[in-house]
């Protein structure tokens, strides 16, 4: 297996080595412990005022890695149906070998890799993000994964390059969500170059020391921390740079309430619930949500000067 | 089948979802996010219950099947109760207990102003569930309790606008709530 080399950056999780095993089951009790306090303290009949200064208070709960138990049990992948337990139920029907994913438009060198060239080529690192669901609940992720911005440069992006679009496998008899057309199929996703080229977006091909799971996006999936989760593709067979902005899922199925950007921004709604808290996967009550969702540090200076109410 | 036994029929169906939901919780089995699992829960069986109090008296009209008359308040307080449980529940956790969150919610997000309004309507009804409420109250009563056909659709179009994009499951409660209007319609044309 490829080299494994953690990345750590200021705004990273504050993650424990997720390796060590034995601390690893600890860490559910102590999540557990803490919510138990939350809860003791918010039924001590507290004041408005209390809460609002938590909220005021810029400093969220540490971050810990959500129990792989959780992550691999509770996804939105509708390819396989649209309950959050149906990926985890389905995935068995995806068959990730043998698998290729083209790469074509605006490159000098387009072509086809198959999974086994991208793993030989890419030397896998871990990252720990936060993964933040437009449907305001979180986890914290052990990826295994590169650059985006590596894979990319191999085809030799030209000038002509604006966007990069990815799209996700299209075949019913192992995606039996795509026997109903709840979203047009195939799943397409897109990414503007500048963002597709910055350090912390990556793809993945593993998580917790692992490949990925089916229902986690194998054998490659886009991983995009600063944007709402529904950005990160799943299961990716073509990668296209593009000049225009391309076609992407969510955003053509309710324009309204899901963007192009779709950067996690709490002072920004969705049309029908807030996005100013989210409920972290093993707590039992919300935290606030930070902007680019705590990675404004490293990602805010690419959206200066814009709207981001207009560009959500 | 004897009253008695029709009788404890309908409270084990009743107390069943709560009993289950409690065994759930205690052997952790509620999944990877349990607060939504026992908002969706209780959420759940407080419009199926409702849609079943309000399909006792078409029942027993087509039916001619009397004894289930008096089922109908005990179906209506179950369905009560398991909103409040919801209603509690996030307000508890999704808000934290924090009156200004709880009435921004209410104020600003159309599905949580429906689904809130379609509790509240709910309350007074259970309040005069009682005989003497009846007897006191007379056509009044009557009046008054056909709030809950206004609840029931707050409550069906309050799923109908929490759902991201499969809309099936609401659509289900939806078509069972017309069916339910359709055949009081029926029965009062006969």
């Amino acid at each position: 297996m490829a080299p494994i080399l953690r990345i750590v950056r200021p705004s990273d999780p504050k993650a424990r080595e997720i390796t060590e095993r034995a601390l690893f089951l600890r860490r559910r009790e102590f999540l557990a412990g803490a919510a138990v306090f939350t809860g003791a303290a918010l039924f001590g009949g507290c004041s408005d005022g209390a809460t609002e200064a938590a909220d005021a208070a810029e400093t969220p709960p540490p971050d810990e890695p959500t129990p792989k138990k959780d992550a691999t049990r509770y996804n939105n992948f509708y390819e396989f149906g649209t309950d959050k337990t149906d990926p985890a139920e389905y995935a068995h029907l995806l068959r990730t070998r043998p698998w290729s994913i083209a790469v074509e438009g605006e490159v000098a060198k387009p072509g086809v890799l198959s999974i086994e060239d991208v793993l030989a080529a890419f030397p896998r690192q871990e990252r720990i993000y936060r993964l933040r669901c437009v449907e305001a609940w979180s986890m914290v992720i052990p990826w295994l994964g590169f650059p985006l911005g590596d894979f990319l440069k191999r085809f030799e992006p030209t000038s002509r390059a604006k966007f990069v679009h990815f799209e996700t496998l299209v075949d019913p008899a192992q995606m039996p969500g795509q026997k109903r057309d709840v979203l047009d199929w195939p799943y397409r996703e897109g990414l503007r170059m500048d963002e597709a080229m910055h350090p912390l977006a990556i793809f993945a091909t593993g998580m917790y020391g692992e490949d990925l799971p089916g229902q986690n996006g194998a054998p490659l999936r886009l991983v995009v921390p600063w944007k709402y989760a529904f950005k990160s593709i799943k299961s990716i067979v073509k990668v296209k740079l593009v000049e225009q902005l391309p076609y992407t899922t969510w955003a053509a199925s309710a324009p309204d309430e899901y963007g192009f950007y779709a950067n996690v921004n709490p002072d920004v709604d969705h049309p029908r619930w807030s996005q100013r808290r989210e409920r972290r996967i093993g707590e039992l009550t919300k935290r606030p949500t930070l902007p680019f969702n705590g990675y404004a540090e490293e990602v805010a200076s690419l959206y200066a000067g814009m709207d981001l109410a207009k560009y959500f | 089948m004897s009253r008695r036994a029709l009788s404890i029929g309908v409270w084990i169906a009743v107390a069943a979802p709560a009993a289950a939901i409690a065994w759930q919780a205690a052997y952790e089995d509620l999944g990877a996010n349990p607060i939504e699992t026992l908002e969706h829960a209780t959420g759940g069986w407080a419009l199926r219950l409702l849609l079943a109090t309000l399909a006792v008296t078409p029942l027993r009209r087509l039916t001619g099947w009397q004894e289930i008359a008096r089922f109908r308040r005990r179906l209506g307080l179950a369905a009560f109760a398991y909103a409040a449980l919801h209603f509690a529940l996030w307000s508890v956790f999704d808000n934290g207990l924090d009156p200004a969150s709880i009435a921004e919610d209410i104020a600003k997000r159309p599905y949580v102003t429906v689904g809130f309004t379609a509790f509240v309507l709910l309350v007074p009804l259970a309040v005069t569930s009682t005989r003497a409420s009846m007897r006191r109250l007379g056509k009044r009563w009557v009046a008054l309790h056909r709030l809950v056909y206004v609840a029931a659709v707050l409550a069906v179009v309050h799923f109908l606008w929490l759902v991201k994009k499969d809309l099936r499951e609401p659509l289900v409660y939806a078509a069972v709530l017309g069916a339910l209007f359709a055949a009081r319609w029926l029965v009062r044309r006969r």
